[in-house]
């Protein structure tokens, strides 16, 4: 009796661990393959790679430090991830990611440091920490329903919405950072705002290493995102809506509104990502906007084949290279910019699984998983 | 591309000049003004009307083309590395004018080829393997940024980039560049004058010829084209391909006509501006090239801004673009549709 009670929880146990091997094969080949890639270029160009690789793992892995600081790379790349990998799930592609972190990141900024005396009132860190938080959210949310609502609306395609509000916001923050909002300490001479208030840090999760709470908020966001695409109506909606909008449709959703959703929450979560820079690590917002973040999110997304576990793990890959990069610089002169390489070579394998199964002989399961947004219409 | 879209489009481009004469005005005479803003725009719309041309070549074709960005920074770079050592090759470390002719020719023709390499790498990633071709895209331009960034550093001592040996020469075209006043405007480097004979070449090649024909018949019914016997694959790949040279041109114009040098990151999105001058224009080549010259004004102005003492934050100029972009893809000041089979993977089926 007590066999036959066990044996279906066992079964559902080992179906678990195989489902996870079989989702995770196709990932860990492309890294490796990348990898090994990655290394012919290193010796192509006159470095050593089985060096280089020493120092990225020394550096992403050596020693507490080492961990924490990957865990603190891990972050943002974890909420864009998920902002990214969201957009996926429902059809949509958000190449916005970075100006939505953007947009996240002055909206928090102007809480910490301004609003305190806009209000002319002491606030508490447990009052003032969401805040930030929620309104950086909240802004980056805006940012990314306004292409999923000129989509819904006019059929406009949010790749390019999304790309075209990138600049859009990277003007507004170079002009809001250089003027208005601009640190007034005579000494700055960059763009930047003034230190965000001590109420408005999210505090460090050790006293003498980096690693914050915002690392375990991302996690926790893992799991809430993870809970509203597989256990909610809404997430069930996004992810029909992403498959097949016309069985939407037929089924009485409203695609139009879902599409707009999608793109809010998607922004929102991009808009974690620089909040929590700002309120977390930085204490401050720079200018020092590059064009990677919102790609390395894509690599992200997509190596994490979209789901908000894999996302996380993905994330903490891309954390753990980034900053063994650097040690791995200081100590065989390979420029950090190989990762990047190495990255595109990642999304390369991931995203043309055709290569990495036929070099690695793997068959093809069938298809059944969301359709990506294709072409402009 | 429908006629309102058109007039709005050259509105827009009169309209930004306008401004800057009227601004201007009160500083220097509006013929001077006028004929510095047609002269900048036309420059500095070079890049991005050989970037939309790229695309009109592959969208036509039914690939969706979102790499322009990185196939222009590759070509750049790679370009200009040609030139460089193709100088050292000749001259060592001198500069002579046979050495610079000679290294500006090598360097732009390996920049073409570059170009044309990743067309190649995007069509078998997009149509061969059929891979999303947005993703397909996103991977070569990641690739790009990190390829160009990485060897910047290791072939040049810690990035300290030697300079090109020169640009390419400034063509003074007969009779039109006499002119009073407005001759300056005839005075363009060689490809920017390239860039728009290759407008004019592309729409007679896409509406006037057999090869056009069956290029948009690819992009509009795979199907229907591949049973009166056109080789789909292969018109995908020749016109992926033929896009990805245009917008290796487009890179040369980075490293060796605007200035002879290379940092990373240095085509700034404007990759991405030509695509969205591609659709603005609604895929058609003298559309994407008014599209262009919207932008190309919008960014003369804004370089010109400075010079006028326009009260205006040069931000908000430079955004003008971006957003006329965005009205322009609601469809209210004219709808365009792409090729119907744009972005869609191509599966022969059996029997």
């Amino acid at each position: 009796m007590a066999q036959s009670s066990e044996s279906p929880f066992a079964r559902r146990a080992l179906n678990l661990v195989r489902l996870g091997f079989n989702e995770l094969t196709v990932p860990v080949l492309a890294v490796v393959t990348a990898l090994v890639v990655g290394g012919l270029v290193m010796l192509v160009a006159g470095g050593d790679p089985l060096l280089a690789y020493l120092g990225l793992w020394e550096g992403a892995f050596g020693d507490a430090k080492a961990i924490s600081e990957t865990f603190v790379w891990a972050t943002p790349y974890i909420f864009a991830g998920l902002a990214v990998a969201l957009a996926f799930k429902g059809g949509l592609f958000n190449i916005g990611a970075e100006g939505q972190l953007a947009m996240g990141a002055v909206v928090a900024a102007w809480i910490g440091y301004a609003l305190p005396g806009v209000l002319k009132i002491e606030l508490p860190a447990f009052i003032h920490i969401p805040l930030a938080v929620l309104g950086g959210a909240f802004a980056g949310g805006i940012w990314g329903a306004i292409p999923g609502w000129l989509k819904a609306k006019t059929g406009a395609h949010e790749v390019i919405n999304t790309i075209m509000m990138n600049y859009i916001i990277l003007l507004i923050a170079s002009f809001l950072l250089n003027g208005p909002m601009k640190d007034p300490n005579p000494l700055n001479v960059i763009a930047r705002t003034p230190s965000i208030a001590e109420s408005a840090r999210v505090p460090r999760l050790l006293p003498d290493l980096r690693v914050h709470w915002g690392f375990v908020f991302a996690l926790g966001v893992v799991v809430l995102v993870w809970w509203l695409l597989y256990k909610t109506t809404v997430g069930f909606e996004i992810r029909t809506v992403g498959t097949n909008p016309n069985a939407g449709q037929y089924a009485g959703m409203n695609v139009a509104w879902i599409t707009v959703l999608t793109m809010g929450l998607s922004g929102a979560l991009a808009g974690l990502a620089g909040t929590i820079e700002v309120t977390a690590l930085n204490y401050r917002h720079e200018l020092s906007f590059s064009l990677g973040y919102g790609f390395d999110a894509i690599t992200v997304a997509l190596l994490g084949k979209t789901h908000p576990v894999g996302v996380a793990l993905a994330a903490i890959l891309m954390g753990a290279m980034r900053n063994g990069a650097t040690r791995m610089q200081f100590l065989t002169q390979v420029p950090v910019d190989i990762v990047s390489v190495i990255q595109s070579l990642i999304l390369l394998f991931v995203a043309a699984d055709v290569i990495v199964r036929f070099l690695f002989r793997i068959r093809t399961p069938k298809q059944g998983d969301a359709m990506m947004t294709r072409g402009w219409s | 591309m429908s006629l309102p879209r058109f007039a709005f489009i050259l509105l827009t481009v009169g309209a930004i000049i306008a401004t800057a004469v009227v601004i201007g005005g009160a500083q220097l005479p509006a013929a001077l003004i006028l004929v510095s803003m047609i002269r900048t725009t036309l420059q500095v719309a070079t890049p991005l009307t050989l970037g939309a041309l790229s695309g009109v070549y592959c969208e036509r074709a039914g690939v969706v083309n979102i790499a322009i960005e990185g196939m222009m920074l590759l070509s750049a770079f790679f370009g200009f590395v040609a030139s460089i050592y193709t100088n050292q090759a000749i001259a060592g470390t001198e500069i002579t004018p046979t050495s610079t002719a000679l290294s500006l020719i090598v360097g732009v023709t390996v920049a073409i080829l570059i170009g044309g390499l990743s067309g190649a790498f995007h069509a078998a990633l997009s149509v061969t393997f059929r891979v999303n071709q947005i993703i397909s895209g996103t991977v070569i331009n990641i690739l790009a940024i990190g390829l160009t960034g990485y060897l910047n550093r290791q072939l040049f001592f810690q990035g300290q980039v030697p300079h090109a040996p020169g640009v390419l020469p400034t063509i003074h075209i007969p009779v039109l560049a006499d002119l009073p006043v407005f001759g300056k405007i005839f005075e363009q480097q060689l490809i920017a004058i390239t860039a728009i004979v290759l407008v004019v070449l592309t729409h007679f090649v896409l509406f006037h010829t057999p090869w056009g024909l069956r290029t948009r018949a690819v992009g509009e019914h795979p199907r229907a084209a591949d049973t009166v016997g056109i080789n789909v694959f292969k018109m995908r790949y020749a016109n992926t391909i033929i896009g990805g040279m245009i917008a290796g041109l487009a890179g040369a114009y980075f490293t060796l006509e605007s200035v002879p040098s290379f940092e990373p990151l240095m085509t700034n999105g404007r990759g991405f501006i030509s695509l969205a001058a591609m659709i603005f224009g609604g895929w058609t080549p003298f559309g994407a090239w008014a599209a262009s010259l919207v932008f190309g004004a919008a960014q003369a102005l804004q370089i010109n801004a400075q010079g006028f003492g326009i009260p205006v934050p040069s931000q908000f100029v430079g955004m003008l673009p971006y957003i006329l972009t965005m009205i322009a893809l609601t469809g209210i000041v004219g709808k365009t549709s792409a090729p119907a089979a744009d972005g869609i993977a191509y599966e022969k089926t059996g029997g």
